[in-house]
């Protein structure tokens, strides 16, 4: 009952928006759940902030439903849909001061003064800019703007809070650390967030669940765990994570990478054909004391390419069947990574469990 | 080491780049200071020939100058209000119609722009005198009776001079209006601004950089007039550069006439800095956050 007050649930049926010929969005129906911290994820051009545009009522789908609790809200104007959103520019308001621009919402609410003082003084205090309600906007750092533009929009109580690619604009470091902070906010602020980003690593950081969308269509909704372990398609096994793609042949009801037998549990459609997924941290370096057992996949070939990346290290690995894999590796003093050169010949093995099979 | 080798390196560096401003500096001489200091010192000179005050004192003695220079500023006053209110819904409009179609609009707003202003003033005459298409067209209609008065005062000059004006107006408005992120006005309908609130509240506050450029424009080209009000003010409306030319053509008073001059130039300046310490003028014209 609790999350009834401070959150509503989005519903979105069959919602399909048209520029000329192409699809931004094809006939796309999502749930999310109130109180959820959804990511839309996918590459530019995909369709992701469209559907969040028409979230927030800025541009009107050819066909389809929007409703915020059962309550259809296709045909009301963005002023009227009570939804907080943070823009990706900010858009902030170059003429007022932060304390201005976070009172804005309340003020036309018609809050009394006092009340918008106290509430502008206590959103300001959640995203720690406390000292600074009389600055102006172009003495912030982006940062900061960022923040105040967060204060904005969740100030007036929005039940709904919708952000495009908030972070995108930030220095790497700065990011990171406003991801843990979002997380923290949403976690307070209980509010549906409709989150929308194309950097897998930061949805697969914030996110309950995600929804990764290509070319106008949701190609798969899951928890992250579920969409990096067990993608359903190349697409989104290639975006989301490193992954090195393995052609598998089919004999019988098996599938096969060259004599190596692989195992799955997938009904095999007839007509398809069947690639393997492989996740560079999930392989190991397999050393001389090791021994093949039939819980472990086994791959030889020899290190064509090695890059120091600092916390880890690739290689690139040309199996003896022509194909490439990449490896992580470890780079503390001790393991393999100091040991290796370009040109060794070596073992790699990967437990059975870690294996994605995917239509290809 | 090489270190005074590289200094005299760049010390000769910038003496080039020094000399390559002495084209621009000799024609701005030739043509603005010269001719400016030769008429401000003009204007320090008596009827004798010697140094007098007697061309300023006479601006100061005479009721006539002041009521000049005031008609001047009223016009210039009134010509930039009518300017705003025509063009900041014309701007506006520019501002909101599809990318593609701009250029058609703007020209428009050019045309007039690129004709002759003689021609112009004259179209607006035979529009506007008393047997003109304007008064024969309202008889006709029967909006009034008898003709009215639209040319040949100061009804007539503000017509020239607003039409004359207006896309020196619109223009700089147009440029701040296009300057205004679609984002932020989004942002404002989503924080429940509805849309009259929103262009009220925030796309107004943000389009008076604009307004500012295009008033001070505006206003300061209107202060030095002479052919509109010459031809469609019918000797009523009398600004000081038809001040200038009547006492050359009647007086043949090289130094009143120029006195007249530099006051012009001088408040003219105070003008602009004021408008400079009250508008972050560089920020308009320059277009700087």
């Amino acid at each position: 009952m609790k999350q009834n007050i401070t959150s509503l649930e989005i519903s979105i049926k069959d919602l399909t928006k048209r520029y000329g010929k192409i699809y931004a969005l094809d006939t796309v129906s999502l749930d999310i759940k109130a109180g959820e911290f959804l990511t839309l994820l996918g590459p530019s051009g995909s369709g992701k902030t469209t559907l969040l545009m028409a979230i927030a009522g800025f541009n009107r789908p050819d066909s389809g439903s929007i409703k915020f609790a059962n309550q259809e809200m296709i045909l009301t104007p963005p002023h009227k849909r009570e939804v907080g959103m943070v823009f990706q520019n900010y858009a902030l308001f170059p003429h007022m001061s932060v304390f201005e621009n976070i009172g804005f919402p309340l003020k036309l609410r018609k809050a009394p003064n006092d009340q918008i003082k106290e509430k502008v003084h206590d959103a300001l205090k959640t995203v720690q800019l406390s000292d600074y309600a009389n600055r102006k906007i172009d003495q912030l750092s982006g940062g900061q703007r960022q923040r105040v533009a967060l204060a904005r929009a969740f100030v007036f109580g929005p039940r709904i809070l919708l952000m495009d690619e908030p972070l995108s604009a930030l220095d790497k470091k700065l990011r990171e650390q406003m991801q843990i902070e979002l997380k923290q906010l949403h976690r307070k602020l209980g509010v549906t967030t409709v989150y929308v980003t194309h950097d897998q690593r930061e949805a697969l950081t914030m996110s309950d669940r995600i929804a990764v969308i290509n070319e106008g269509k949701i190609e798969q909704l899951g928890t992250p765990k579920e969409i990096y372990n067990s993608p359903n398609s190349s697409f989104v096994a290639d975006f989301i994570g490193e992954s090195s793609f393995l052609q598998l042949n089919r004999k019988g009801d098996d599938l096969y990478f060259s004599s190596e037998k692989i195992i799955t549990n997938k009904k095999l459609n007839k007509n398809k054909e069947w690639a393997m997924v492989i996740r560079p941290e999930r392989l190991s370096i397999v050393n001389k004391s090791y021994r093949k057992n039939s819980s472990n996949i086994h791959f030889s070939g020899e290190i064509s390419e090695l890059v120091f990346q600092g916390e880890t290290a690739l290689a690139l690995v040309k199996l003896m069947e022509g194909n490439f894999l990449s490896v992580r590796l470890s780079t503390k003093s001790s393991d393999d990574f100091n040991n290796l050169k370009t040109g060794n010949k070596i073992q790699l093995c990967m437990n059975r469990k870690d294996v994605i099979i995917i239509p290809h | 080491m090489n270190e005074k080798l590289l200094k005299s390196a760049e010390r000769k560096e910038q003496l080039l780049l020094t000399a390559l401003t002495i084209p621009a500096l000799i024609s701005v001489t030739l043509i603005i200071v010269i001719p400016v200091g030769w008429l401000f010192s003009l204007s320090f000179l008596g009827k004798s020939g010697d140094f007098s005050l007697e061309n300023y004192q006479k601006m100061i003695v005479y009721k006539s100058y002041f009521r000049v220079f005031k008609t001047t500023f009223n016009v210039s006053f009134l010509t930039t209000i009518f300017c705003i209110l025509l063009g900041y819904p014309l701007a506006y409009f520019l501002s909101q119609v599809p990318k593609k179609l701009v250029g058609i609009f703007m020209i428009t707003v050019l045309l007039p722009f690129w004709t002759s202003l003689l021609v112009r003033t004259y179209a607006w005459l035979v529009l506007l005198q008393k047997k003109g298409m304007i008064n024969n067209f309202a008889i006709d209609m029967g909006i009034w009776e008898t003709p009215i008065k639209l040319a040949h005062n100061l009804n007539g000059t503000l017509v020239g001079m607003i039409h004359i004006m207006l896309p020196f107006m619109v223009l700089p408005l147009y440029a701040a209006m296009q300057r205004i992120d679609r984002q932020t006005m989004q942002a404002a309908s989503n924080l429940g601004a509805s849309p009259i609130q929103a262009f009220w509240q925030i796309f107004v506050p943000l389009s008076l950089p604009g307004v500012a450029a295009g008033s001070l424009i505006v206003f300061i080209l209107c202060l030095g007039f002479y052919v509109t009000p010459a031809v469609l003010g019918g000797g009523k409306v009398i600004m000081v550069s038809m001040q200038i030319t009547a006492i050359l053509e009647d007086q043949f008073n090289w130094g009143a006439a120029s006195a007249l001059g530099v006051v012009l130039l001088v408040t003219t300046f105070i003008f602009l800095l004021l408008a400079s310490r009250f508008l972050k003028l560089d920020s308009i014209m320059f277009g700087k956050h």
